[in-house]
Formats: structure tokens, sequence, C-alpha cells
């Protein structure tokens, strides 16, 4: 955006930047993303690892929480058991919109390992959750992850948060007609 | 203690219900027993000053194709030698006495073997199933598991 370049030049536009609404809440919000963390099995570690000094997500702007009341997107790193699957959809719709999910690792794209013999895994999470961001790998470098973070905040940048909006408020009232 | 000895031991306190010795170069040296009073044979295991195994290691089910099998590992702390005894029940009725009031690590592991093999340990205070969820149907880990098509509205099958 080069904002902090202008707003450094005093002569040129006085401190005015012209822009849209939707642009700024975007920059905002993809800069601050807030994360639930979902750990399940061994891609959770690769997942501590880019949280730690070395990796540090928190240049990101992303903040781990531990509620889903106050995430803005959940990493699901590891197995989905269909057992988990229950709770995973319930921790989601838990989650307030607008919310995004990136599945991290072969387990949580497609059931991974155990896609033919795994009688208790879910073969891919994006069969209960919409997924915004696919990250492969088995499990996936810190790297990876990253870039699945970056490209997630890109996705945020183009959002067009109004006209998503009025869809959901579309959407929700389909789905009360629907009930009644 | 060597386990040709606690054989001969058993075999005097408990006769008919000591099956075997099974001597194998590639694995453990194990001791087959009937499953009736495997309770009281681990009691007194347990007890005896000679034996003292005052730890339970592993307990695990096998599935034998007719029969199902349970293998328990001890081991004693104090004396430092440690001991593979061997169990089968029928597939049909797989009933055998609980080892709960013998060690407490038995708790959790029979509650596995419960819920992968569907074996009934009688006298278990709480033999719930313990990895997958309550409603699950079936025994995982028998040889002739059929997966399920469906679970609570998610398809199983990739």
């Amino acid at each position: 955006m080069g904002l902090l370049n202008r707003l450094n030049d005093p002569i040129g536009l006085d401190g005015i930047i012209f822009g849209t609404v939707e642009d700024l809440l975007n920059w905002g919000r993809s800069k601050s993303d807030w994360y639930l963390q979902f750990g399940l099995a061994c891609c959770a570690i690769e997942f501590m690892a880019v949280n730690a000094s070395h990796f540090d997500m928190m240049r990101y702007g992303c903040i781990p929480r531990s509620s889903p009341r106050q995430a803005d997107f959940v990493i699901i790193s590891g197995t989905v058991t269909l057992k988990m699957a229950d709770r995973l959809k319930r921790v989601y719709e838990q989650m307030a919109e607008p919310k995004y999910v990136i599945a991290m690792g072969s387990c949580a794209n497609s059931g991974g390992p155990y896609w033919e013999h795994g009688y208790h895994v879910l073969k891919g999470v994006d069969r209960i959750l919409p997924v915004d961001v696919y990250v492969p790998g088995c499990p996936p470098r810190p790297e990876a992850l990253q870039e699945g973070l970056i490209l997630l905040q890109k996705k945020i940048r183009m959002e067009e948060i109004f006209r998503k909006r009025k869809r959901l408020a579309e959407e929700d009232l389909a789905n009360q007609m629907n009930y009644k | 203690m060597k386990p040709n000895e606690i054989f001969k031991e058993l075999k005097v306190h408990f006769g008919e219900e000591i099956t075997e010795l099974v001597e194998n170069p590639s694995s453990d040296t194990y001791i087959s027993v009937k499953p009736e009073k495997i309770d009281e044979i681990c009691r007194f295991l347990r007890d005896n000053d000679a034996f003292k195994f005052d730890f339970l290691t592993l307990l695990s089910g096998l599935d034998l194709k007719e029969k199902l099998g349970i293998v328990y590992h001890l081991y004693s702390m104090e004396l430092k030698h440690r001991l593979v005894l061997k169990t089968e029940v029928p597939k049909d009725s797989p009933n055998l006495p609980s080892l709960v009031r013998v060690w407490r690590t038995a708790d959790w592991h029979e509650r596995e073997a419960f819920d992968m093999f569907g074996i009934n340990f009688q006298g278990h205070h709480n033999l719930i199933r313990i990895l997958c969820p309550y409603d699950w149907e079936g025994y995982p880990l028998r040889k002739d598991y059929k997966e399920p098509e469906e679970y609570h509205g998610n398809r199983v099958p990739y």
C-alpha cells in the first residue's frame, strides 16, 4: 500500500489518504488474525515450531487463542478422527464470523496415511468445515505453514466484506424460512 | 527366577489351571493358563515372597481367529524378573475375571482390550470403551471387523 511512506511525506498529501473502508478494514483484519489452537497429532509439533522464536508466527499478527469466541481462524493440525469430528464442528460453530480454516497436513486434507484402512478417521476435514487454505505435507515444513498463513492473509485482503455479509444475511433469512 | 521355575511352582499350587510352558528362541518364554482362575493365579504371583510380581507392564488382546487371546506381561520391581502369561477365551463367550483388584494398571488396559476385541472382563468396575466413541459398533481390531459406511452423518470410506 505504501501508506506509511506517504504519511512521512509532509508536503504531498498532508496526511490524507484516499481509499475504501473495505480496504482499510481488510488491511486491519488480515494483519491481526488470531487463531484457535487445534493441535491434533504430529503436525501440531511443526505448528509449535512455527509458534516458537525461530519462525515466530506472532510477527504476522497471529496470536494464539484457546477460546473459539476470540479466534478469527482455526489451524487444524493433524488427524481428525470421527470422534473428534463432532467436537471440531462444535468448536467451529462457536467461532464468530468472519472465520477461516487452514487444514494443515495430509490427514486434515484427505485422511493422509489413513485414507484406506482408517476406520476411525475422517477422510479430509473439508467434509465437515469449509476449508480456505490447504497446506500439504506429512507433516508440512514450518515454511509451508507460513506460506499457507500468508495465502490466508492475502485471501482476507481480497475479500468483499459487505457483499459477503449481505449474502450471509440472505442465507440466514432463507434458513429461517426453511425452519418455519 | 526363570520362567520354568515359576511354572513348576505354579503347577504345584494350581495344577490343571496351568496348561503349558512354551519356550521359543525367537520370543519370550511364556506360561499358558486357563482363563477361569486367572485372578487367583495373578494374586498368588503378586503376594508370594518368591515372585513379588508387583507391576503389570502390559495387558493386550489378540485375535487368534477361532479364539481371543489375552497376554499379561508381569515384572517384579524388587526381584527384577519378568514373566509372560497367556490365556485364551472362546470368541462367542469371551469372559474371564478382571485383574483390577490385583493391579490397578489393569483398569485402562482391560478397557482397551474390551474396546478393540470385545473381551468381557468380569468384575471390572467400569468396563466401557476407552478409545472409540461410546456409541461405536463392533470391535475394530478383530480380524472379521467391517468398517462402517457412515458415522454420525460422515461417510467413513474415502
